[in-house]
């Protein structure tokens, strides 16, 4: 299976496609791409890494899932622009409706050229609502056990007992950080959390129903960081304001500390961002280079491509193990500072 | 770059579709499983502060009991070594009795004995007495029997009657 994929992924390669270019699918996670065929057309097989990645960890308006004999297998999503009135197409039939992909992959409006307002249910949108509903169902069955059970008699069994430790970590991480009205809290806590948790494992999944890059995107991290910020600047406390427009520094100070206390409070969302972003994209180019690499070398002949191979399979598994760690550590590093921020924001005067 | 870019269909996406998940969990979700996992985690600590407590309490017992039990021995020791002076000192009470009475029972006997043998031998005596009184009556009335012999015998008898009489 892994032959016909990588013969038919070869032969898409050489003979290019109209619409999505160069649809280089994620094979290293099958975990057996040792058998690399061999170079069949050495004048054209010239690889587009760059492309391929940034095809990988960006959006599209359709879920491109592989190749078969030749031909993209992909789920079609509905594109939704509103432009003089709502317009949903897919986007075969974009062309009808007088729209065009720009330089970008975006959809633009074909006779001005400009980006109409885009609500397209793309790949990352698909993503987003099918692991928001996991999500929902996961947590949602959890409540149901403690619903349905005396948690006071019996341990909690199945998904409960797995979803019990992460929940109470974060609740008790907010226990710890918040104060009194922790509890207040604690929810959006534990939902951004396990959220990010999910989706950073569903990102490192190299196949459908994962695969996308959410958390590696940063209107995800972007929207996460602001629901932070909003809830860390509405819940202030007198204190919180006043230690950011009038703190207790010496006179000379005081006209210069409000400007970098307010230029602080908007890095934070901004840091947040950043951070899991960076990270997670960083995580998934770096497995996508070493799975291309397996691809740069189909050419050099047997024995190097057999030993760059090797080499990658062996960093692949490494990465993939690596970003397992990183999965975790970003989405509690997001939490915690979370946490904290909201902490100072609830501070009382000592 | 469109990476670093926020795409605006997606911010749109995310900020509802999150939102709403976040309604949803915060408000049938997480607090069921907190609130019920806290309330469990009270108990446990109670049940522990509990197990403490009696467990403190047991060991005041263990002292109480063992503390009992010397005490208990203490007295035991005591009321044996009382009884066994108690019967030291009937032994010798009765001893010391039974010696007295033994005593007085001797003393009694020998001077009933004494008496007996003081009138036994008055009663010899006398029996001697008349006896010899008797013996001496037939001997002088078979001396005396002649004149003569009553003559020297009464003369002896003056001669020691008047010896007795000088002497006194």
């Amino acid at each position: 299976m892994i032959l016909t994929f990588l013969i038919s992924l070869l032969l898409q390669v050489s003979g290019g496609d109209t619409l999505s270019s160069a649809s280089l699918r994620d094979p290293v996670r099958a975990n057996a791409p040792e058998r690399v065929s061999p170079p069949e057309n050495e004048e054209s097989s010239d690889i587009d890494v760059g492309e391929i990645i940034f095809e990988h960890i960006g959006d599209e308006y359709e879920w491109h899932i592989t190749e078969w004999k030749g031909k993209p297998v992909a789920i079609p999503l509905p594109c939704i622009v509103i432009d003089n009135g709502v317009h949903v197409f897919t986007l075969h039939h974009a062309a009808e409706n007088g729209y065009t992909l720009n330089e970008n992959g975006k959809l633009v409006n074909a006779a001005t050229g400009k980006r109409p307002v885009d609500l397209s249910i793309t790949k990352n949108v698909l993503a987003l609502i099918m692991s928001s509903l996991l999500l929902l169902v996961i947590v949602l069955l959890t409540a149901r056990w403690y619903r349905k059970h005396d948690a006071m008699k019996e341990a909690p069994t199945g998904l409960a007992a797995a979803m019990e430790p992460l929940v109470m970590m974060v609740h008790e991480m907010a226990r710890e950080n918040i104060g009194e009205d922790y509890r207040k809290f604690s929810p959006y806590l534990c939902m951004v959390f396990l959220w990010i948790l999910l989706n950073n494992f569903l990102g490192i999944m190299p196949f459908f129903p994962g695969g996308a890059n959410l958390t590696g995107n940063i209107a995800i991290t972007l929207v996460l960081a602001l629901f932070t910020f909003f809830i860390v600047n509405l819940s202030g406390t007198k204190h919180y304001y006043k230690e950011i427009f009038n703190p207790d520094v010496p006179v000379f100070l005081k006209p210069v500390m409000p400007v970098i206390e307010v230029f602080s409070a908007f890095m934070k969302p901004v840091s947040l961002t950043i951070r899991l972003f960076a990270n997670m994209l960083a995580g998934h180019i770096m497995i996508l280079s070493m799975v291309c690499i397996i691809f740069i070398m189909a050419k050099y002949g047997p024995l190097l491509s057999g030993s760059m191979t090797l080499v990658s399979v062996l960093f692949g598994v490494f990465l993939d193990a690596l970003e397992c760690l990183v999965s975790f550590i970003q989405a509690y590093v997001f939490t915690t500072l979370s946490c904290i921020y909201i902490g100072l924001a609830r501070a009382k005067e000592e | 770059m469109n990476l670093v870019t926020p795409d605006f269909g997606l911010l749109f996406w995310m900020v509802v579709i999150f939102g709403l998940v976040f309604f949803l969990l915060a408000k049938f979700g997480f607090p069921v499983i907190t609130d019920m996992v806290d309330k469990r985690s009270a108990k446990i600590a109670q049940s522990l502060k509990d197990a403490d407590e009696i467990e403190a309490r047991m060991a005041s017992w263990k002292v109480e009991q063992a503390q009992m039990l010397e005490a208990t021995r203490k007295e035991q020791s005591q009321m044996l070594r009382e009884a066994t002076e108690t019967k030291a000192r009937i032994v010798a009470d009765a001893k010391a009795q039974a010696q007295a009475e033994a005593d007085k029972i001797l003393t009694e006997a020998k001077a009933q004995i004494e008496a007996e043998k003081e009138s036994a031998l008055r009663d010899v005596r006398k029996e001697i007495a008349l006896l010899s009184v008797q013996v001496a009556e037939k001997v002088l009335r078979h001396e005396l029997s002649d004149e003569g012999s009553q003559r020297a015998f009464i003369d002896q008898l003056v001669d020691e009657a008047s010896q007795a009489q000088m002497r006194s």
